[in-house]
């Protein structure tokens, strides 16, 4: 017995050396940046285009601009939303990380309290052309209010209403509804010329808080309060969730088999015309490369409760889209800052998102005439008027996950037919909010 | 086996056999069936209703996935990670257990019962802390585990080594410690012994353990997820690459999925007899 | 797996192992021994221990995204995570114990059809009949076959509205008055199930294979001889001498299946349906989504104490059970 306690004992306080250093190791990645390597750049990229490939495609040809104007090679990553998030953690993590990087623009609160990120004061902005090159919705989902920007946008979306022109005609539709009664008599027609009316991503906890922060706008409600805390429970936001479950449970506009999708399945439905709307953030060029024709389908703001969008309660959309941002580590600060400025200026926001259908968070490039065609018209109005920021909290990732994933529960229930209530959203939000970090 | 079984199986035995195998073969092969014609059949015919006989036969998905994923970049790094981790975890199997079943030492349990036990470790115990140590060790040696294929070689190889050792203590056993000892008289070194006699006597076992490696390291994805870059991506993560896209490409995913899966199940395939043979006489004994 | 080793071989479990090597090598031999196993352990103290050590440092520590940029200095919380983790009046045990339950009863039932199907297939299956080898390299591919290609294709197969098994069931046999989900709600557990089963058995089915072979003929001819049948023999002789097979074949069915983690990520990604919230994905879902690794790893290090804590009594339990039957 005594050897195996010396063996053990052996083992234990080996380990325990070892997992010391680890320890100790933690801190020494943390240093500030400098310009160790200032002659390369690695960047993350997030997957906008189809597929990976298309984005490198897409890409490249600019990084090879960079670096004929600058002499730094970027090494490019394009990064799957898989693991786009778990990485950006390993890498806050350990410290080993990209020098640029995309973010989804709603994550900014949550990854500017991890420290990791360059905080983007008025110096920094400076070096890029200041703050005011952005548009102002665009900058207000760039972190936590009060405190420098973690990231600078660097493509903008708004959602917006897409529906089949030909299946409205059918219908005997003339206009796209304006409001969500109106939605809900248009899908009866569409229904009953055996067309589904609304596409959804039931399954998809991202797309499932987009909706229901919308709808709780539109009830004047909130999920934070202002100081921050989660309030899930308030009748605004009961009602607001229970009301887009509903389009499911008790309007029936959203098929039930859309209560697992969480793949674009609904995207693709919409494409191949088998559903006559769609509410969908930017998806001209996701919609081309299935096939589906500018000419097929008309584009309209997404339905509010009543009148026209706009401010307060007429809010029909969250301000999407996806921010760069450095990391503070970064051992070429000058060349990531360059690299900021370079995407962030005019000809690149002009190229990019054009081959993204995206809109420019760049006040100047959005002069552009490719971003005036009627469906951008409407998203650039959308962002401009009646878009709203998901919460800039540092718990917002939580926040999706635990409202997400209760839509999600919510809709699985709607599917098999069981009755939808306020209680029974209350209880599934009470439930999403007990799991948020203690404050 | 029973083949020779001296009284010929009742009319009971024989029909519960037959219906029993019927279902059997059923389970399994649906799905293998959905996979192989899914992945022949037009983009049309996986994303409406299933139909169970493709409208039109093409080889398109086929060729389409490795464009739209850098698959064949992937399938070399899963090859090296793979082949690599196999080749380590299987020599270092055959030194330790050979260590533990021909000799006598201080702390002999301990070290087999932690190794072993290490196998019900839940992986996502030592996800984040293992990445954080690589990363460290990186930082400290510059040796660049992190995001390296060398990374995910020396973990996947230490997932299997548990295994391994365990099996391959069970089949040294089989093989008579007279062969050995004898090599020993003969002036061959404990090396040459284990060289010369114990693994070729032990090449059913060692096989057993190399498939059970790969087909391990082949398959991995959460720490693969985390540990690998866009050039050291192995196959089981960049399969994820299909259904991120904007459609849902299914005949390209079963064609890929088919792909990757090849070289495991017909290595499996073929070296199933010495797997049976080396379980008998390793693990199960 | 640990104890498996003396558990399968009881003669080494009763006590210190047999001196079976010669003294004299022993003498002048002494470090070989350790040099053989030397990588071995550095490996295992490198990928597994050492980690693991880090994981109940990290289960003692507040450790969230706000801390996570530099774990060594995030602030001690002595045992504050385990408190949040077993307190069951509360959404967060409450959750950790559904899921908890959900991962045993998962496991119960997927083990024991593991275990029924390939003993079932292996003993039909051991005397020789036309396309008897075509049949096994068949039934030995659900193993092979990677666990995501499997899944996925599954997960193509369990689809609402387009998949296999909603056309079969409701289309083609009208079992149902209209088609199920199966990858959302609470069906989303039998689905989880069937894939398990379908990927799990024919490793059952593998070890009673090569656990069959190790059955002397003999027994069987004498049983002939006494007058049992084929059923009286496969109950009389088959099974009795499988225990130990089995004994070691259940708990490793039972650890791979408790911890698996890659079925149900791929089957349902994130956001598990609670009817199939295992454990390793509840916890992985606490740790990554909710960045509270703090909270993840005392979650990872008590499932580590049950595991412990099953293996210890199962074994202690089937190698009681045992001994008198092999002294008989």
């Amino acid at each position: 017995m005594r050897t195996i306690r010396a063996a053990a004992t052996g083992a234990v306080v080996m380990s325990l050396a070892l997992a010391a250093t680890a320890c100790g190791g933690g801190s020494s990645t943390d240093g500030e940046g400098s310009n160790d390597s200032p002659k390369t750049l690695t960047y993350w990229a997030s997957n906008q285009g189809a597929s990976i490939e298309v984005d490198k495609k897409v890409l490249q040809p600019e990084l090879d601009k960079f670096e004929k104007k600058t002499g730094i090679k970027v090494k490019l990553e394009v990064v799957p939303w898989s693991d786009l998030l778990n990485r950006i953690l390993t890498a806050t993590a350990s410290g080993q990380g990209p020098d640029v990087l995309n973010i989804g623009n709603t994550w900014s609160a949550s990854l500017q309290a991890t420290g990791a990120l360059l905080p983007w004061n008025d110096v920094n902005l400076a070096k890029i052309g200041g703050k005011g090159r952005f548009v102002a919705s665009a900058l207000g989902s760039t972190g936590a209010q009060g405190k420098d920007p973690a990231a600078v946008p660097l493509y903008s979306m708004a959602y917006a209403l897409y529906y089949n022109k030909q299946i409205f005609a059918d219908a005997g539709i003339a206009q796209p509804p304006a409001t969500w009664a109106e939605l809900t008599a248009d899908g009866k027609k569409i229904q009953a010329r055996g067309n589904q009316v609304l596409g959804a991503e039931g399954a998809n906890v991202s797309e499932n808080v987009h909706h229901v922060f919308v709808f709780a706008k539109q009830h004047d409600a909130d999920f934070f309060t202002p100081d921050g805390k989660p309030d899930f429970t308030s009748d605004g936001v009961v009602t607001a969730v229970q009301q887009y479950v509903d389009l499911m449970a008790k309007d029936k506009v959203i098929p039930q088999g859309n209560a697992e999708y969480a793949q674009n399945q609904s995207v693709s439905d919409f494409a191949k015309g088998k559903t006559a709307m769609l509410l969908w953030q930017s998806a001209s060029a996701n919609l081309a490369s299935q096939g589906m024709s500018e000419d097929r389908y008309g584009v309209a703001p997404v339905p509010v409760q009543s009148g026209a969008p706009g401010a307060g309660a007429q809010v029909d959309s969250m301000v999407a889209g996806i921010n760069l941002a450095v990391f503070k580590n970064t051992d070429n600060l000058d060349g990531a800052t360059e690299f900021v400025k370079f995407m962030t200026g005019d000809e690149e926001q002009k190229i990019l998102n054009k081959a993204y259908s995206t809109i420019p968070p760049v006040a100047s490039a959005q002069a552009d005439p490719a971003f005036g065609t009627p469906a951008n018209a409407i998203l650039k109005d959308t962002l401009a008027k009646s878009a709203a920021a998901l919460p800039q909290v540092a718990d917002e990732s939580q926040f999706e996950t635990t409202v997400g994933t209760a839509v999600k529960a919510l809709f699985a229930e709607a599917a098999a037919g069981h009755p939808v209530t306020t209680e029974s959203v209350r209880a599934e939000l009470a439930k999403a909010q007990q799991q948020m970090p203690a404050k | 086996m029973r083949d020779d079984s001296p009284m010929a199986p009742p009319g009971s035995f024989l029909w519960s056999r037959r219906i029993f195998l019927a279902l059997l073969t059923g389970f399994v092969l649906v799905p293998v069936y959905v996979m192989v014609s899914s992945s022949l059949k037009p983009l049309a015919d996986v994303t409406g209703r299933f139909r169970w006989l493709p409208s039109g036969l093409t080889i398109r998905p086929y060729i389409d996935i490795w464009s739209t994923v850098p698959l064949a970049r992937y399938f070399v790094n899963s090859l090296i990670v793979a082949g690599a981790a196999t080749v380590c975890s299987v020599v270092i199997a055959v030194f330790s257990a050979y260590a533990v079943r021909r000799y006598d030492f201080r702390g002999k349990r301990t070290f087999t019962v932690t190794v072993l036990s290490t196998q019900m470790f839940p992986g996502i115990l030592f996800l984040l802390p293992l990445f954080l140590l690589y990363v460290n060790i990186g930082h400290a040696t510059g040796i660049a585990l992190f995001g390296s294929r060398g990374g995910l070689i020396l973990t996947y190889l230490t997932f299997s080594l548990p295994f391994s050792i365990w099996m391959l203590i069970g089949y040294f056993d089989s093989v008579p410690r007279d062969l050995d000892e004898a090599a020993l008289v003969d002036g061959c070194g404990p090396l040459g012994a284990l060289l010369r006699i114990v693994v070729p006597a032990a090449v059913p076992g060692i096989v057993a353990v190399a498939v059970y490696a790969f087909m391990t390291a082949w398959g991995e994805v959460l720490f693969a997820s985390v540990m690998t870059n866009d050039t050291t991506r192995t196959l089981a993560v960049g399969l994820q690459g299909y259904s991120t896209l904007n459609d849902v490409y299914w005949n390209q995913i079963m064609a890929a999925s088919l792909v990757v899966s090849v070289p495991v199940v017909a290595g499996f395939l073929l070296l199933q007899r010495y797997l049976v043979a080396g379980l008998t006489a390793g693990a199960v004994k | 797996m640990t104890i498996t080793v003396e558990a399968g071989k009881p003669q080494v479990a009763g006590g210190e192992p047999a001196p079976r090597s010669r003294p004299g090598r022993r003498s002048h031999r002494v470090g070989l021994p350790y040099l053989l196993l030397l990588p071995a352990l550095i490996l295992e103290l490198l990928v597994h221990l050492v980690p693991m050590v880090i994981g109940v440092l990290m289960s003692l520590k507040a450790l969230t995204q706000f801390s996570i940029r530099d774990w060594g200095a995030a602030p001690w919380s002595g045992l504050d995570n385990y408190r949040v983790s077993v307190h069951f009046d509360a959404p967060v045990g409450q959750a950790l114990l559904r899921s908890f339950l959900v991962t045993v009863g998962f496991t119960l039932l997927s083990v024991g059809r593991c275990w029924l199907i390939g003993t079932a297939a292996a003993i039909f299956m051991q005397d020789a009949f036309r396309g008897r080898g075509l049949l096994r390299a068949l039934f030995l591919v659900p193993y092979a076959l990677p666990v995501y290609a499997a899944a996925i294709t599954w997960v193509f197969m369990f689809q609402h509205d387009n998949g296999l098994v909603n056309h079969v069931l409701h289309d083609q046999l009208h079992l149902t008055d209209k088609p199920s989900f199966w990858l959302i709600g609470d069906n989303s557990f039998y689905a989880l199930l069937t894939v398990s089963v379908w990927k799990g058995w024919p490793f059952a089915f593998l070890i009673v294979m090569a656990g069959l072979q190790n059955i002397p003929r003999e027994l069987y001819e004498a049983a002939a001889l006494d007058g049992a049948g084929v059923w009286q023999q496969i109950r009389r002789i088959t099974l009795p001498s499988l225990a130990p097979v089995n004994q070691v074949l259940v708990l490793v069915l039972f650890l791979w299946t408790f911890n698996d983690f890659n079925t149900p990520f791929v089957l349902f990604g994130r956001a598990a349906p609670e009817a199939a919230d295992l454990i390793s994905v509840h916890i992985y879902q606490a740790s990554f989504v909710t960045w509270n690794f703090g909270a993840g790893s005392a979650m990872s290090v008590l499932l580590l104490l049950f595991l412990l804590a099953v293996t210890g009594v199962y074994l202690a339990l089937t190698t009681r059970g045992r001994r008198p039957s092999r002294a008989r």
